[in-house]
């Protein structure tokens, strides 16, 4: 009984001490996608065209034609620091052999800026569509850009990354997932 | 409409007062620890007009938080729903009142015991001294 006495408060305290320790351990920024093992939300918007002079609002697309292909949906802006530091990656992540196949939505921002951006940085996207409201971005619960959703063959979201996407992200949680993701049916 | 108040003029005070009561119970996610009412980034913008454009919609304050708890999850919600994840939350609070209570009562008994033990042999002692 005398034990407990000095005990309790020392249990007490580290109890106390993990739960904030863990509590730091985390990201605030990392809140968890209601969208995982969803289907992703449709959307028709135009596509960005970008030619030798200057870039413009091309035919509309929606997320229906990529169907039976494992792809990732990447939020960015020609505004957006954060894009710049991933967007090695993501040309690395293009140059291997289609999969997954990357698509960006151009968030926020003005066609002009963007075909700018991409003709200055390079183009790693399969497809770059223009959500100029920004109501498409709500759609996926977007709060910042960049995000980037890891979506499958039948249109289902596996995997959201907030904030710029880092190799050792993609290397350990992104890239073997979508290999698995392919081998489905 | 079902809803009443889905038709207020945008303009009417009672409106504004309906968006203002909304965006203050729904979180603004880039600044985290404002609400949607008191910030002035550019998604809490876009949000509070999705909210505006709800309830132009017809929808009630119920349905508009849903939709977006759909898109954000609860974090959306400065409230944070009763449900199974939470309960530690909602209920910790309660349990360590109790549990302190239980300690207080359990000290308190103690002190009284050893208080009686000790009066007894002093007053002993004491009337030894007068006899």
């Amino acid at each position: 009984m005398r034990l407990l006495k000095y005990f309790l408060p020392l249990a007490l305290f580290l109890a106390l001490a993990i739960f904030l320790g863990l509590g730091l351990s985390k990201d605030p920024r990392e809140i968890p996608s209601p969208f995982i093992g969803k289907s992703a939300p449709t959307f028709s918007l135009p596509t960005l065209e970008v030619s030798s002079n200057g870039a413009q609002a091309g035919p509309v697309w929606s997320p229906a034609s990529m169907e039976g292909k494992v792809w990732l949906l990447n939020i960015w802006g020609s505004w957006c620091a954060g894009c710049l530091t991933e967007h090695p990656l993501l040309a690395e992540i293009a140059k291997e052999n289609s999969n997954p196949e990357l698509i960006g939505i151009a968030w926020k921002d003005e066609p002009a800026a963007s075909g700018t951006w991409l003709k200055k940085n390079g183009n790693p996207y399969k497809k770059v569509v223009i959500d100029r409201a920004g109501k498409v971005a709500i759609d996926y619960g977007v709060y910042g850009a960049p995000e980037t959703f890891l979506i499958d063959k039948k249109g289902i979201v596996r995997a959201k990354h907030i904030g710029p996407l880092t190799q050792e992200a993609w290397e350990k949680r992104l890239k073997p997932l979508a290999d698995k993701l392919q081998k489905e049916q | 409409m079902s809803n009443p108040k889905s038709s207020l003029p945008p303009q009417s005070p009672a409106y504004q007062a309906r968006l203002r009561a909304l965006s203050e119970e729904l979180r603004c996610l880039v600044c985290q620890n404002q609400s949607l009412a008191d910030s002035n980034a550019e998604l809490a913008v876009d949000l509070k007009r999705e909210v505006e454009r709800l309830m132009t919609e017809g929808k009630s304050d119920e349905e508009i938080k849903t939709y977006l708890v759909q898109r954000y999850g609860d974090f959306v919600l400065y409230k944070p729903p009763m449900q199974s994840n939470t309960l530690l939350l909602w209920g910790g609070p309660f349990a360590l009142l109790l549990a302190g209570g239980v300690a207080w009562r359990l000290a308190q008994r103690r002190t009284k015991l050893a208080a009686a033990a000790e009066t007894n042999p002093t007053q002993s002692a004491a009337r030894k001294l007068l006899d």
